[in-house]
C-alpha cells in the first residue's frame, strides 16, 4: 500500500503545512521510499506481541493537589506574537470546536 | 415551528448524553496551577497547561481520586487505564492536542438510576483536560461571524471527568432528570460544584429515532452547547421532530454536529469542516499507566456518603413513605438542593414531616445557598410554630424568608419583631414560665410580696429573650401570674 | 585535553579562577568557531558574571561543587531561562524560555557554567547538524565533514576544545553517533535515568538527555550530576543515580562482553575493524569475548522511522503562531496556523511530521504506528535473551566516519541508515555510550559502541574507562589552523 499524493495532500492539510506542487511530488517519493523500507516490519506476524508504549514498566505516577506559584502573565504574553487585555489575540476562528 | 404532521407515537427517540464535569480540585490535571473560576484571565498558567516546548504533565492524584468517587457513584468498575492523545489544532488547546483516556478508561461499565425507578446505562466516565477560553470579538460574539478571538488558558488543564450514557433515554424529561440526577450525585460525591451556568457541567447529547419496536439505531446526529436543562430538553425536542419530519418524507438523517442556539430555538449543522477530523489518537507518551490498587479503590468507595436515591429513600422512610408525586417531586427538589437536614431535623424534633417538606420544597430551595446554611433547629421551631397554629402559614413563609436573608436568627423573635401576636404573648409567656421554674427561690419571695426581685426576675427575662421582650409588658405578666396564683 | 573533574578540582582549591577558565574557553569560541559554528549562541556576560560569583564563594568558603567552574555547552534544544532557545529552528526564533531545564539547575547547582547553546539538526531530527536554521556545524577533525547529529554542535564544541563537558539529546543515536564522528565521549543513559523536564520534545518515549565529554570520567561525573529522580518527569526513574565515577576504573575482569554482529555487520570495513580490535583490548584486560547475534536488531530502524516520527508529528503541533514563536498572519486562525508552520519549519522537519501524522491517520495506525511499537516490543524482547548471555555488548555506533557535508542531504533514507546501529537502544530504552577507538582509514575517528541492559551503566562506565586507557591515540584536531586563540 504505496503512499499516495493524494495522501500526502492529506496529511499535510491534517498536519497544517502548505505545500506547493513540487514538494507534494517530491514528498511522495521520499516518504514511499521511507515506507518502502518499513515494508519489513510490516511483514512481520508479531500478533502475539503487545505494542511497547514505554520503555519502563513505570505506572500511578502521582503529584498532590498542592498549588504551586505559576508564570508571571506579563512575561508570558511577553512572548506571544499578539495580545490584547491581557489575553492571547487570533484571528478569526472559522470553525466550531470539533 | 409548524406542529408535524405525523403521529408522534409511532417514533422512539434514541438518547445517549456526554456530561462533562469540572472537578473540584485545588490545581489543574497535569500542573500545580490554580483551579479556579472567574480569575483575572491568563494569571493561572504555567509552562505546563501553557504547553511550552519542554514542559512535561504529572498526573493530579485527587483528580483520579475524585474520578474514583464518580465511578464508584455511577456503580462502575475501575479498570486500570491509559492516557491517549487526540490530535487537533485549535487556539484554546496549548498544545495541540488533547490528554484524554481513550479505549482505555479508568471507570466503565455502570448505572444511574432516576427517580422514576428507570436505569440509564453508564458506558465509562473518563479523565481528561479541559481546554482554555475563547472569547470572540465582533461579530456579535460568535464564532466564525467575529473579527477576531481573544484566548484565556486559565482553564486549560482543569480536571474533567466526561461521563457518557449508553443510548437508553427515551424523552426529553428523562434526558433532564439524568442531568439532573447526575448532577446531584457529582454533587454528592464532593467532586463537582455542578454549576451548569458557570460551565463546571457541560452536556452533549447523540439523539436518533427509530420506529417503535425495531431494534436498528437509526443515524444519529450530536448536538452541542447545551447549557441548561431547559436547553436540553427544547434542542432534543426540535431535533428529534427534525429527524423525524426527514425521514417521514422520505430524506435521510445526515451524521453530523449540530449547534444549539438557544436564541432562534434550534440545532443548525456546524460549518462543514475543511478537513475531516482525524484525531490520531495513541498513547500519550509522557504518562505512565493509571492502575488505582485494590486498597486505594475500596477506601474511595468506603467514604462515600449517601448518594441521592438513598437520601430520597431515606427522607421518603420518616415521611412514612408517600406514593404521591408531588412529595416525590418535592423530595428529589430537597435532595437535589442538599437540604436534607431541615427536614429531617425538623422530624426528629416532631414536626410534621409533610410540613417541613414542603416548606423545605418551596421557600428554603427558593433560595438554596442561604438554606443551605441556614441552622435545621431554628427550621424545625418554625415548623413546629405553624403547625400548632401559633403561626399562620403566611406568616411562618415570612418568617422563613427572613431566615433566609438574614442568613439565619431566632423564629421567635422574628416573629415577635414582626408582630405576630399569637406567638409574641404565648412565646413570651414561655419564657417567663422557664424564668420561674429556673429560679424558684427568687419567685416565692415575689410571691411572699416582696417586689424588689421582680427587678431580677425581668432581667432574666430580657436575658432569655435577647432584649427583645418589652419589660413593662414582663412586670404586668409577673403581677398577673402573682395575682392569680 | 581539557578533563573536567581536575579543572573543577583546581578551582575549588583555588589553584585557578573560574573566570580565568571560563575566560579562556570563551577565547577558544572567540578565536575559533567561525569556521566550526558549534554554538548558535555564546552568552559571554552571564558566564562571565556567574564565574565571578562562584569565585566569591569560593572565597568566602564555601564548595560549589563536582563541576564548578567548569564550562559547559548545552544543547539548543535545553530550556534556559531567559536565554534564547531555538532548537535549530525558525519556528522559536527569539524564544526565550520562561523556565530553566532540570538538567541545566542540577548543572547549575553542581557549579557548571553555561557559556553558551550548541547547534543541532532541527528539532534534533537529523544525522548531521545540516538541517539547522543557523546554518550547518563543521567536523573540527575535518572542516568539509559533517560533526554528525543531531548534538553535532556539543560534540563539535567538545571536540574543538571550546568546553570540556557539553549536554545533548539521543532520539536514535543523536548524542553516541556524532560523539563517534567527533572523536570524543558520548552517553545516552536508560530512558528514565534523566530527567527530561525542559528538553524540547523531539520523541517522547525515546528522548534521552546525555552528556558529550573529553573523557569517559568526565561523562561519569556529569551523569551523576545530572542524573536522578525528578518529581516534574512522570518518566523519571524514582531511584538514585550510581557511582559511576568508581565504575571507571573498576576494570573488566570477568564482565561477559558480546560483541553484536548486527551492529558491525554491513558498516564500513575500518569500522568493524576498529571495533575487532577494542574487543581484542577488552579481552586483553580480562574480559570474556564472545560473538552474540540478534537478528531483530535489523526491525529497529523501521520501527524507529515510523515511532519517532509519529511522536514528533503530535509533539511539533504545538507550533502554531499563538502563544510564542513565530507567526505568520493570515486571515483566519487555520490559514494562521498553516502559513506560520510552512514558513517555520525547514523540509526534514516537515517530512517526519508528515511521516508520523500518516503513520497515525485513521485506516493506518494498525498497519503502521501499532505494528511498528510491536516491533519495538520484538527488539526489546531480543536484547533481554542476548543480555542473559552477556553484560555488555560492542559494535559500531556510526556505520562510516565523518561524511563530507551535503553528501545525504537529498536522500533522507540514507541519511537515516546513520543511525541504524544506535537505534536500537532508544527503542529498549536501554543506556550506552561511544568511546573514540582509533582512526579510519580517512584519519578520522572512529567510535565503538558498548551498550548494556536498562540501569547498565555501571558496566558500560566499567567498559568505556577501559577502552579508554586502550584506545590508540587520535590527533587532536588541528586547531591553530582554525584562527587564533588570542581574543579578538
Amino acid at each position: 500500500m504505496a503512499i499516495s499524493r493524494d495522501d500526502v495532500a492529506y496529511v499535510a492539510a491534517l498536519a497544517r503545512l502548505e505545500l506547493s506542487e513540487e514538494e507534494l511530488e517530491r514528498y511522495t517519493v521520499q516518504l514511499a521510499s521511507i515506507l518502502a523500507h518499513a515494508a519489513d516490519i510490516a511483514a512481520l506476524d508479531l500478533s502475539d506481541l503487545a505494542p511497547m508504549a514505554h520503555p519502563l514498566p513505570l505506572k500511578n505516577v502521582f503529584r498532590d493537589d498542592e498549588p504551586r506559584p505559576g508564570l508571571e502573565r506579563d512575561v508570558v504574553l511577553a512572548a506571544a506574537p499578539a495580545v490584547e487585555d491581557h489575553r492571547f489575540c487570533v484571528p478569526r476562528i472559522l470553525g466550531e470546536e470539533p | 415551528m409548524t406542529p408535524a404532521a405525523h403521529d408522534s407515537g409511532a417514533w422512539e427517540w434514541v438518547v445517549g448524553l456526554e456530561v462533562h464535569c469540572e472537578l473540584q480540585t485545588a490545581t489543574k490535571l497535569f500542573c500545580g496551577c490554580r483551579n479556579r473560576f472567574g480569575d483575572e484571565p491568563n494569571t493561572n498558567i504555567c509552562p505546563v497547561c501553557l504547553g511550552l516546548p519542554g514542559s512535561l504533565p504529572v498526573l493530579n492524584r485527587q483528580a483520579v481520586e475524585l474520578a474514583m468517587r464518580i465511578g464508584a457513584a455511577l456503580h462502575c468498575s475501575v479498570r486500570p487505564s491509559i492516557f491517549h492523545r487526540k490530535n487537533y489544532f485549535y487556539p484554546d488547546m496549548p498544545k495541540d492536542y488533547q490528554i484524554s483516556q481513550y479505549d482505555e478508561p479508568i471507570n466503565v461499565g455502570g448505572f444511574l438510576e432516576l427517580p422514576d425507578g428507570s436505569r440509564v446505562g453508564i458506558v465509562r466516565a473518563h479523565l481528561e483536560e479541559d481546554t482554555g477560553k475563547t472569547t470572540h470579538v465582533g461579530g456579535g460574539g460568535r464564532v466564525g461571524s467575529s473579527e477576531y478571538s481573544l484566548v484565556d488558558y486559565n482553564r486549560a488543564g482543569v480536571p474533567l471527568v466526561e461521563i457518557v450514557s449508553e443510548p437508553d433515554i427515551r424523552s426529553a424529561e428523562q434526558a433532564r432528570l439524568y442531568v439532573s440526577e447526575l448532577r446531584g450525585i457529582l454533587v454528592a460525591t464532593g467532586a463537582s460544584d455542578g454549576r451548569m451556568e458557570e460551565g463546571s457541567m457541560r452536556v452533549d447529547a447523540n439523539i436518533s429515532v427509530r420506529r417503535v419496536g425495531s431494534e436498528q439505531f437509526g443515524t444519529r446526529c450530536e448536538i452541542k452547547n447545551l447549557n441548561s436543562l431547559r436547553s436540553l430538553g427544547r434542542a432534543l425536542e426540535y431535533e428529534a421532530r427534525r429527524q423525524i419530519e426527514l425521514l417521514e418524507a422520505g430524506e435521510t438523517v445526515v451524521q453530523e454536529t449540530r449547534h444549539w442556539d438557544e436564541e432562534a430555538n434550534r440545532t443548525t449543522a456546524m460549518r462543514s469542516k475543511e478537513e475531516a477530523f482525524d484525531y490520531r489518537y495513541f498513547p500519550e507518551p509522557d504518562l505512565v499507566p493509571l492502575d488505582p490498587d485494590p486498597a486505594w479503590q475500596r477506601a474511595v468507595a468506603a467514604s462515600l456518603g449517601p448518594m441521592p436515591a438513598d437520601r430520597r429513600a431515606r427522607i421518603l422512610e420518616v415521611l412514612g413513605g408517600t406514593e404521591a408525586s408531588a412529595q416525590r417531586d418535592q423530595v428529589g427538589v430537597v435532595v437535589n438542593q442538599a437540604l436534607d437536614d431541615l427536614v429531617l431535623t425538623a422530624v426528629d424534633h416532631g414536626a410534621p414531616g409533610s410540613l417541613a417538606l414542603a416548606r423545605a420544597a418551596n421557600e428554603a430551595a427558593a433560595n438554596p445557598e442561604a438554606a443551605r446554611r441556614l441552622d435545621p433547629k431554628a427550621f424545625a421551631q418554625l415548623i413546629l410554630f405553624e403547625a400548632s397554629g401559633k403561626l399562620s402559614s403566611t406568616q411562618s413563609k415570612e418568617v422563613l424568608g427572613e431566615l433566609l436573608v438574614r442568613g439565619g436568627g431566632d423564629p421567635e423573635a422574628i416573629a415577635r419583631a414582626k408582630g405576630f401576636e399569637a406567638l409574641a404573648a404565648d412565646a413570651l409567656a414561655a419564657v417567663i414560665d422557664e424564668v420561674i421554674k429556673a429560679n424558684p427561690a427568687e419567685w416565692d419571695s415575689y410571691l411572699g410580696g416582696n417586689d424588689k426581685v421582680a427587678g431580677a426576675l425581668i432581667g432574666k427575662v430580657m436575658a432569655a429573650t435577647k432584649g427583645q421582650a418589652d419589660g413593662k409588658v414582663v412586670a404586668a405578666e409577673l403581677r398577673r401570674l402573682r395575682s392569680s396564683s | 585535553m581539557l578533563v573536567a573533574g581536575e579543572l573543577a578540582g583546581q578551582i575549588r582549591r583555588r589553584e585557578r579562577s573560574a573566570r580565568e577558565v571560563v575566560t579562556e574557553a570563551l577565547d577558544r569560541v572567540a578565536g575559533g568557531d567561525a569556521a566550526i559554528r558549534a554554538f548558535v549562541r555564546v552568552c559571554a556576560d552571564a558566564a562571565l558574571a556567574e564565574a565571578e560569583a562562584l569565585d566569591r564563594r569560593i572565597a568566602a568558603g564555601e564548595d560549589p561543587g563536582p563541576l564548578a567552574g567548569v564550562p559547559v555547552a548545552l544543547k539548543d534544544n535545553l530550556c534556559t531561562k531567559g536565554l534564547e532557545t531555538t532548537c535549530g529552528s525558525r519556528i522559536l526564533e527569539g524564544w526565550r524560555p520562561p523556565y530553566d531545564a532540570t538538567v541545566v539547575e542540577r548543572l547549575r547547582s553542581a557549579g557548571a557554567i553555561t557559556i553558551g547553546k550548541a547547534n543541532m539538526d532541527e528539532f534534533a531530527m537529523g544525522s548531521s547538524t545540516e538541517n539547522s536554521a543557523a546554518g550547518p556545524t563543521r567536523n573540527p577533525h575535518d572542516l568539509s565533514r559533517v560533526p554528525g547529529g543531531s548534538s553535532g554542535g556539543s560534540a563539535a564544541a567538545v571536540a574543538a576544545g571550546f568546553v570540556p563537558v557539553a549536554l545533548g539529546s539521543d532520539t536514535g543515536g543523536s548524542i553516541r553517533q556524532p560523539a563517534a564522528l567527533c572523536g570524543v565521549v558520548g552517553v545516552k543513559p536508560t530512558y528514565g535515568l534523566v530527567s527530561r523536564y525542559g528538553l524540547v520534545a523531539f520523541a517522547s518515549s525515546l528522548d534521552q538527555i546525555g552528556p558529550l565529554t573529553a573523557s569517559v570520567g568526565d561523562a561519569a561525573l556529569v551523569l551523576e550530576v545530572i542524573g536522578g529522580h525528578d518529581p516534574a518527569d512522570s518518566t523519571s526513574i524514582d531511584a538514585p543515580v550510581p557511582r559511576l565515577s568508581d565504575a571507571v576504573e573498576a576494570g573488566v575482569e570477568g564482565l561477559r562482553v558480546g560483541v553484536c554482529l548486527e551492529l558491525i555487520d554491513g558498516v564500513a570495513r575500518d569500522v568493524e575493524a576498529r571495533v575487532r580490535e577494542a574487543a581484542e583490548a577488552l579481552s586483553g584486560a580480562g574480559a570474556k569475548v564472545e560473538d552474540v547475534s540478534i537478528p531483530e536488531l535489523r526491525y529497529g530502524l523501521s520501527a524507529y522511522y515510523l515511532i519517532a516520527p509519529a511522536e514528533a508529528s503530535s509533539n511539533l503541533a504545538r507550533y502554531d503562531g499563538v502563544r510564542y514563536g513565530l507567526r505568520v498572519d493570515a486571515p483566519d486562525a487555520a490559514a494562521m496556523n498553516k502559513a506560520t508552520r510552512t514558513a517555520g519549519f525547514g523540509a526534514e522537519v516537515k517530512r517526519r511530521i508528515m511521516l508520523g501524522t500518516y503513520a497515525l491517520s485513521a485506516g493506518y495506525y494498525d498497519a503502521y504506528y501499532a505494528q511498528a511499537q510491536r516491533a519495538r516490543t520484538l527488539v526489546t524482547r531480543a536484547f533481554d535473551r542476548a543480555y542473559a548471555q552477556v553484560d555488555v555488548l560492542l559494535g559500531a555506533t556510526s556505520p562510516t566516519t565523518a561524511f563530507p557535508l551535503g553528501a545525504k542531504v537529498d536522500d533522507p533514507l540514507a541519511m537515516y541508515l546513520s543511525d541504524v546501529c544506535t537505534i536500537p537502544s532508544n527503542l529498549a530504552g536501554h543506556p550506552a555510550m561511544s568511546v573514540p577507538f582509533g582512526t579510519g582509514d580517512d584519519g578520522l575517528p572512529v567510535g565503538v559502541q558498548v551498550l548494556a541492559p536498562a540501569l547498565g551503566e555501571k558496566e558500560l562506565f566499567r567498559v568505556g574507562g577501559v577502552l579508554e586507557s586502550l584506545a590508540p591515540p587520535i590527533a587532536l584536531p588541528a586547531l591553530g589552523a582554525l584562527g587564533s586563540v588570542e581574543r579578538t
